[in-house]
């Protein structure tokens, strides 16, 4: 299958690792992935924080970018949450944009998605030796409802042992700027989910959104604790 | 109410450890109850979808609908009020109190008596109003604020409640055990709802087919309230119309599950007008706006009049769990608060309440009425922005970003230059590095790599 990468301005500018990770994850698959240059970011922080008006050019773009391609894969659960939940209501009254995205919303996969649904694929052929658990964002877990898919995928990485996280489902106080607007109740729900991964047992936190990990790494190295966070695409690449 | 600057009252909540520990077992014992509960019943979306299209059909149709229920209720011997506002409702309330030369009135737990302040407002005109729900009695008798919709002292513990009881009831031997607690308050209240001549409540349901009145409770006060009184009185929001009496049907399932956890509520009643030689022998309707029709008039945010005050959002909220309910500084606590005060009130209240949430969706979830609640914040996000309010980053660091995004080039060329940018803590990166270490910042950039792989 012929796949655009939907990168993410995120992960572009912090966490290069997570889309070089899904180019060569596909290509090992024996898929072709192309990287359309024009893309840059779904809109989401704009829309997100109020302002509209800005993240209706963002979203053209992102529309016009994407329309040749059969299906699009990102890295970035809230990203293509977007461009599903929130695409469609940012065009209400506009008839050809609605059918723009009606058209091009559902071939926006997330990695998981793509893998287990389109590819019909859950072992890669990983192998990394960690004791890991699965943290499942909002936007993947309440938006996408991406349910068991990627614990299938960690479940098939040899000598990966996953522990249970309690109240796994729970915010990790990421939330955008929601981080820095609201920084102490932010701190405070952090605080609690490295608890709860601390009393996991686990050294290593895995997730489908690089912005929560960044947000937990950080806490985790701010508190000193042995804890390190990376992308799901970068555990199905290890070997 | 004043609902300005949730960061700072939610960071001085925050520092209060015991208030956190109360909080968290207080809403996880609440929210194990609801999920076993709700799990049990297969047709649980199914009743979640009939609720919010109840809801909504009643939104639509509300002036018909408001009328009717006027009709049904005259026919049935009671008095209908319209109150544009809290100032009238509570002038209203006083009045008949006025008229029955009464100097005290019990009352049933009603969040809309507490929205406009009535009992503020009726001890000015002399009268003093006893709540009587247990709840509500020790946050009043504390002279302190509700913190919860269902809960209202959920932020107390049995220590603090037996200190607020031995001072008010002057006991200083009273125990701090929930029997004594609980008997000691029965003591107080029994003298008081056998001598009242007046009550007032609020409304979960009004049946406009029927005129019918319906409150939902746990613990039979006021059941008391309603019944013992020669004068009823109830204010009642007018979203809390329904169409038809069958509608109680699903209302009366979803509300207790969501609420308490349970399968019925021990007390439900229903009354419509007077009964002659049976409960109270006069009864007043107050229909209250404040704010609603407002509300109404927005697409998007008028799903928040949906709200059956079940609190269920408030439950799960990471947030709300943390900080507690008087962070929000209003009597909507909690998800449903930080949609409904600033549009109920106006923007200018409450703006910093649409950003008190990470968006993380399980207000959305576990709302039986469905109402979208991270949607209505993001609404109101743009609402605020648009009329020249606080953005997070400041309007033009987003407007600098979007500006960035729409060019290729310009983003790959930004991206360059944010790199070394990114190490300074300037900024937003100051609240981030309070509690985060800063990411390590790569020295090439996704682009850079696709380019040269060729």
């Amino acid at each position: 299958v012929r796949v655009a990468l939907f990168a993410a301005c995120f992960n572009e500018l912090l966490f290069p690792e997570t889309p070089r990770a899904v180019v060569e994850l596909l290509e090992r698959l024996g898929h072709t992935v192309e990287f359309p240059e024009a893309q840059t970011c779904c809109g989401q922080m704009h829309a997100n924080s109020g302002y509209r008006r800005e993240a209706m050019p963002l979203l053209r773009r992102f529309v016009a970018t994407f329309e040749p391609y059969e299906a699009i894969v990102s890295p970035s659960a809230s990203c293509v949450g977007m461009v599903r939940e929130s695409y469609p209501r940012l065009v209400e009254g506009d008839r050809e944009l609605s059918a723009a995205v009606a058209e091009l919303a559902p071939r926006v996969y997330e990695l998981t998605e793509l893998l287990v649904d389109v590819l019909g694929v859950e072992d890669v052929g990983a192998r990394l030796e960690a004791r890991a658990v699965y943290h499942p964002t909002c936007h993947s877990l309440r938006g996408l409802r991406l349910g068991d898919r990627p614990l299938r995928l960690l479940r098939a990485v040899r000598d990966l042992e996953l522990a249970e996280l309690p109240r796994a489902d729970e915010c990790c106080g990421f939330g955008g700027t929601f981080a820095v607007k609201n920084a102490a109740v932010s701190t405070a729900m952090l605080e609690d989910k490295l608890a709860d991964v601390s009393a996991s047992g686990a050294q290593l936190v895995v997730a489908v959104d690089n912005s929560c990990l960044m947000h937990i790494g950080g806490g985790a190295r701010h508190a000193r604790l042995p804890i390190e966070t990376r992308h799901l695409a970068e555990i199905l690449v290890s070997r | 109410v004043s609902a300005d600057g949730f960061p700072e009252r939610a960071e001085r909540a925050l520092a209060d450890r015991q208030l956190r520990a109360n909080l968290g077992h207080a809403t996880a014992t609440i929210r194990r109850k609801r999920d076993a509960v709700v799990g049990e019943l297969p047709e649980w979306e199914a009743l979640r979808d009939a609720g919010a299209a109840i809801k909504d059909a009643a939104l639509a149709d509300l002036p018909r609908l408001l009328e009717e229920l006027e009709v049904r209720v005259v026919k049935a011997g009671g008095v209908v009020h319209w109150a544009r506002d809290g100032r009238e409702a509570c002038e209203i309330v006083a009045s008949i109190a006025r008229t029955h030369e009464v100097d005290e009135v019990v009352k049933v737990k009603s969040l809309a008596t507490d929205e406009i302040g009535l009992n503020e407002a009726l001890a000015t005109a002399g009268v003093s109003a006893v709540e009587t729900d247990l709840a509500e009695l020790i946050v009043q008798l504390a002279h302190d604020r509700p913190s919860h919709i269902v809960v209202p002292a959920i932020h107390l513990n049995r220590n603090e409640i037996r200190d607020v009881f031995a001072a008010s009831f002057a006991d200083e031997r009273l125990e701090a055990v929930p029997e004594a607690l609980a008997e000691a308050a029965r003591i107080h209240l029994r003298e008081k709802l056998l001598s009242a001549r007046m009550a007032v409540s609020g409304a979960n349901f009004a049946v406009a087919e029927t005129g019918t009145i319906c409150v939902v409770e746990s613990e039979g006060n006021g059941r008391f309230c309603l019944t013992l009184p020669d004068v009823l009185v109830t204010v009642m929001g007018i979203e809390k119309v329904v169409p038809t009496f069958r509608d109680l049907e699903v209302m009366l399932q979803l509300l207790p599950r969501s609420a308490t956890g349970e399968r019925m509520n021990p007390y439900t009643s229903l009354w419509h007008g007077v009964t002659p030689n049976d409960g109270p022998q006069e009864f007043h309707l107050v229909l209250l706006d404040n704010g609603r029709t407002s509300v109404l008039a927005d697409e998007v945010g008028r799903a928040a009049l949906r709200c059956i005050r079940c609190a269920a959002c408030l439950n799960v909220c990471p947030v709300y769990e943390r900080t507690g309910g008087h962070a929000y500084g209003s009597v909507y606590p909690g998800p449903i608060g930080a949609i409904l005060t600033p549009q109920l009130h106006g923007l200018q209240q409450g703006r910093t309440l649409p950003w008190a949430s990470s968006l993380c969706g399980a207000c959305y979830e576990v709302c039986p009425v469905k109402i979208d609640i991270p949607r209505i914040l993001v609404h109101l996000r743009q609402r605020i922005v648009e009329d020249g309010g606080a953005g997070v980053l400041g309007p033009a660091g987003m407007k600098a970003a979007a500006f960035v995004f729409r060019g290729s080039r310009r983003f790959r060329l930004a991206q360059r230059l944010a790199r070394p940018l990114l190490r300074l803590p300037v900024g937003p990166l100051r609240g981030w590095l309070r509690s985060r270490a800063a990411p390590s910042i790569p020295e090439h950039g996704f682009r850079d790599w696709w380019t040269r792989r060729g």
